[in-house]
């Protein structure tokens, strides 16, 4: 299946839930509502015309105003691909898990919620993967600023801090 | 004082069975000695560092014939070597292992993330700026990573510094 013709099948079904499409690129993506991220994943694996069995991966990033959450979906047994866009706010940056549509998701979204602090309704273990638990911020995000230390240990270099100090 | 020419006659004139085997030295140095033969390393890796130590563990570069042995437990072993990156979150758990470990213990911190934070010194917010942060070091190796000769060097050095030290003469202080 083409990529027009996925976006078409989802503008039938979602109409206004599917933002934009733009097949111009190399990757040619369907932009969605983030609150219908759910439902229209669930639609894109169970429909027997597409079949996305596959999520490739699961990225975020940050756009400045917004958030952004992409992903990449692949049919083992169709062979075509698709993009999934979707972008939240930063000051409420809630995204609809697809952790039950895909068990990969599970760990991408922690990943996401530690780096870029989306924050994922309705997932199971929504914890840090990779930092300490009691870690502040997300450090992925263009504004964020370190912690100067953590349980009493500098994170950076004695040196370096004196300097900063006298600036 | 006696003619030196003739304290060599008295030598030569020992048994020879009591000449060749007997040595005079301190306590002191003995043990010393006894204590640098064979430094027994904790089986820790961290990043691309440890796959250099592994090498110089393996069969080219061969530790073993300097009396090194990993050891699976911190309670078996004499010396931490630090190989690689200490991320915040590894630095309490490498912390415990070091105290788990029994006296007299030594670390060597091989490569630059262990020594000062590496590349990662400016903008790692979640890498230690050195291992000497959160435990003592006794010899830093530097290189990213540390060539296998390198490795042994930092091991020879810290021979070295066992040799000199003096634990009973230390108590009489």
């Amino acid at each position: 299946m083409e990529a027009k013709d996925i976006h078409q099948k989802l503008k039938d079904k979602f109409q206004d839930a599917i933002l934009d499409f733009n097949e111009e690129v190399l990757q040619p993506y369907i932009v969605v509502a983030a609150d219908k991220v759910d439902e229209i994943a669930e639609f894109l694996r169970d429909d027997d015309d597409l079949q996305f069995d596959y999520l490739n991966s699961l990225s975020s990033l940050d756009l400045g105003e917004n958030l952004g959450v992409v992903y990449h979906l692949y049919s083992m047994s169709k062979d075509h691909k698709i993009v999934i866009k979707t972008e939240v706010p930063k000051d409420k940056p809630d995204v609809k898990t697809v952790s039950h549509i895909w068990r990969t998701a599970d760990w991408h979204e922690r990943e996401a919620y530690d780096l870029m602090g989306i924050n994922f309704v309705n997932h199971p273990d929504l914890r840090r993967i990779l930092l300490p638990d009691d870690w502040e911020g997300h450090p992925l995000r263009k504004d964020y600023v370190p912690q100067k230390s953590w349980h009493g240990i500098p994170t950076t270099l004695k040196g370096e801090t004196e300097d900063d100090e006298q600036q | 004082m006696s003619d030196p020419k003739e304290t060599v006659d008295t030598i030569d004139s020992l048994d020879p069975a009591i000449r060749d085997n007997v040595i005079f030295s301190t306590l002191d140095k003995l043990f010393a000695w006894a204590r640098q033969g064979s430094p027994w390393p904790i089986t820790f890796g961290l990043a691309c560092c440890a796959i250099e130590m592994m090498a110089t563990g393996a069969s080219r570069f061969d530790l073993d014939r300097l009396g090194v042995f990993f050891r699976p437990s911190p309670r078996q072993s004499d010396v931490m070597i630090v190989s690689g990156t200490v991320t915040m979150k590894m630095a309490p758990l490498l912390r415990r292992l070091y105290e788990q470990m029994a006296e007299p213990k030594y670390v060597i911190s091989m490569g630059s993330c262990a020594n000062s934070g590496g590349p990662y010194w400016q903008f790692g917010y979640h890498v230690l700026k050195g291992v000497d942060q959160i435990v003592p070091v006794d010899v830093y190796v530097p290189g990213c990573p540390p060539r296998p000769e390198a490795l042994i060097q930092g091991i020879y050095e810290l021979k070295e510094k066992i040799k000199k030290e003096r634990i009973l003469s230390k108590k009489g202080k």
